[in-house]
């Protein structure tokens, strides 16, 4: 019992994908089984679009406290505009269009990384001064056009083999990858370090600077990909798009089991929390609540599992 | 991390690098104020004929509630936690105002004080499992703003007439908003900086260790630090509805992220118990002046209004940055 419970306490993640499970059966009992296959399928190509950026804010929170990202949800608006553009709508061109949304977010992440940098900013505040400029940059370029994407991309997104999404299975890999990347490279051991102690890590000879240059260029990127796939998956760009990921690329990172504090990340929680924020939508949906209800259950569920992991130990 | 107790100490080492110390220390204390007399300059030189009692009442109309969200943002920062949810929670207020505070005051003044006492709860939550502030009030920001569109699911309610009457007064002399403003930074001021409880409050946030050590109750204090943002963020929602007259779920959504900025403006920072209630207040009459005046007197167009906001911000900060202590860095 007692080496279960340990085990447990090493896998925090756990959590996530009991929550998701238990949301789903509460969904399906509802309906009464019916739609339980079709629920998943939507939750896991939903879910898709909130691990790939929730895997860049989890590099970036792991970076240790303060290290966040607000501006993911004006670079992916940016680079979805950017893509449908560049692609033009042309089959041929979605190579060139995926090129060019991933250089926007590096530029994004570039520019993330230079305010935190040259002007001593709090990256809570840069990212955020950099998110106005960015929304601006969009709206003046997209001009508000809805614009399509080519149907060949579109059918792309949209694959599904035997109800799971080709996305899903494309994002699981990549997730497998970040983890390798995690724990078994410089780079993301040099991360972890720093968030469990930049002064230690500089003194262990961590490149403190061009590590830290590198997640926040990650993120970017990551945000960048994000926007030209949901353009994709949601036949078109537009400057909201990527609203809601602001606040969900943060809450799967940490519901996920990945400490704020940094230096401590969980990727396999991503992956869960996404799939158990989802489905909490898509159950709390087919109850046929209210809008208002629904926000506020959503709060109170955040809250409520957040309470139930409950914090790391006092005193680092 | 350079916290209140270790720059009072660094203050107090002999030698001509802590004079060099002290001098940046009173440059940065007036950062605020200076950014504040330039944005003003650049307002007047735009268009001199604002710079009258009328034109500051309107120009300066939105300062008052955004200086109270800042100042309870403030508090919760004393504590290194953040709220995300005084934006929302704003919104819920001023929807509460425009509704039960209206209709039957007795039950609004109730759902007021159960909202303070829900801040503190969330206080008393953070301390207690040593839980991560930002997601908490992550999760709050969703509750407010579900409660806020459950009361009023279209825009619309109607403030009640005697706040409308406080927000529209005209009082001799000066403007009523730069009045509040002072008044607001005097309270603040004198509540956490002169009192010896506003110390330990303090003292929470740069260490907490320490505080507990010493007796005190780190669980009060967090629940106190909360309370006092559940209460200005309710003032917040009643200036702001006292002005727009009727209320709507999604009126106070950017006042999360002004507030944040208002404190960092005005010389605050995240850890260490390090803020400034005059400061907070300067940079929320900073951030409404910028963000709106100023731009629509640069004739801006609208498309890089908000491009515009952001590179305001960046300019304070750079220049916090560069007379700035070492340290300020995280």
């Amino acid at each position: 019992m007692s080496a279960a419970l340990a085990r447990l306490r090493r896998w925090p993640w756990i959590w996530s994908f009991v929550g998701a499970a238990l949301v789903w059966l509460g969904a399906i009992e509802f309906t009464g089984g019916y739609g339980a296959g079709g629920m998943l399928t939507a939750a896991l190509s939903l879910a898709v679009f909130t691990v790939i950026v929730g895997v860049g804010q989890m590099f970036v929170i792991t970076l240790g406290p303060g290290n966040i990202d607000l501006s993911l949800p004006a670079n992916i608006g940016l680079a979805s505009a950017v893509a449908m553009k560049t692609m033009g709508g042309e089959d041929s061109l979605v190579a060139l269009g995926l090129a060019a949304a991933l250089g926007c977010g590096l530029a994004v992440g570039v520019v993330n990384y230079a305010l935190i940098r040259a002007l001593r900013i709090p990256p809570i505040i840069a990212t955020l001064s950099a998110s106005f400029v960015i929304q601006s940059v969009d709206i003046s370029y997209g001009r508000g056009l809805q614009i399509k994407p080519p149907p060949g991309f579109a059918d792309f997104t949209n694959i599904q083999f035997a109800g799971v999404p080709l996305l899903a299975i494309l994002v699981l890999a990549f997730a497998i990858a970040a983890g390798v990347v995690l724990h078994r490279t410089v780079y993301g051991r040099s991360v972890l370090a720093i968030g469990q102690n930049i002064r230690a890590a500089r003194f262990a000879g961590v490149m403190v600077e061009p590590i830290r240059f590198a997640t926040y260029a990650l993120c970017g990127v990551l945000g960048g990909l994000d926007g030209a796939l949901l353009a994709g998956y949601f036949r078109g760009a537009n400057v909201d798009i990527g609203n809601e990921y602001l606040l969900a690329s943060i809450a799967v990172v940490v519901i996920g089991g990945t400490s704020v504090a940094g230096g401590k990340a969980n990727l396999p929680g991503v992956w869960g929390a996404a799939l158990f924020l989802v489905l909490l939508q898509t159950m709390l949906n087919t109850f046929g609540v209210s809008a208002g209800l629904r926000l506020v259950l959503t709060g109170a569920v955040i809250i409520g599992v957040i309470v139930a992991a409950g914090g790391e130990a006092r005193g680092r | 991390m350079q916290t209140a107790a270790s720059r009072a100490l660094a203050t107090h080492r002999a030698g001509p690098s802590a004079s060099r110390l002290e001098v940046r220390r009173v440059l940065r204390t007036l950062l605020p104020a200076l950014s504040l007399i330039l944005v003003l300059a650049a307002i007047a030189w735009l268009n001199p004929r604002v710079i009258s009692y009328f034109g500051f009442t309107l120009m300066l109309n939105y300062a008052v509630p955004i200086a109270l969200a800042t100042i309870a943002q403030m508090f919760v920062m004393t504590g290194n936690d953040i709220d995300l949810s005084i934006g929302t929670y704003v919104g819920f207020v001023c929807c509460v105002a425009a509704t039960y505070l209206h209709d039957a005051p007795l039950l609004g003044v109730a759902a007021l004080a159960g909202c303070v006492a829900v801040y503190a709860l969330i206080g008393a939550l953070v301390q207690w499992r040593n839980l991560p502030s930002i997601v908490v009030t992550l999760g709050m920001s969703f509750v407010w703003q579900g409660l806020a569109v459950l009361l009023l699911p279209k825009p619309g309610g109607a403030a009640p007439g005697w706040l409308q009457a406080i927000m529209g007064f005209k009082p001799p002399y000066a403007p009523l908003p730069i009045l509040a403003a002072i008044l607001i930074a005097a309270i603040g001021h004198f509540g956490l900086m002169r009192t010896s409880y506003g110390a330990i409050l303090r003292g929470t946030g740069g260490n907490a260790t320490a505080i507990g050590r010493a007796g005190w109750s780190l669980l009060n204090a967090k629940m106190a630090l909360f309370a006092l943002a559940g209460l200005f963020g309710a003032l917040a929602g009643l200036a702001l509805v006292g002005i727009t007259r009727s209320a709507d779920a999604n009126i106070g959504n950017g006042y999360t992220l002004l507030s944040i900025a208002g404190v960092i403006l005005g010389g605050g920072e995240f850890v260490g118990g390090v803020v400034s209630p005059i400061g907070a207040v300067v940079g929320a009459l900073t951030l409404t002046l910028a963000s709106t005046q100023l731009l629509g007197f640069l004739r801006i167009p609208p498309d890089w209004q908000v491009a515009a906001n952001g590179a305001i911000l960046i300019i304070v900060l750079a220049a916090r940055a560069l007379i700035g202590l070492k340290g300020t860095e995280r």
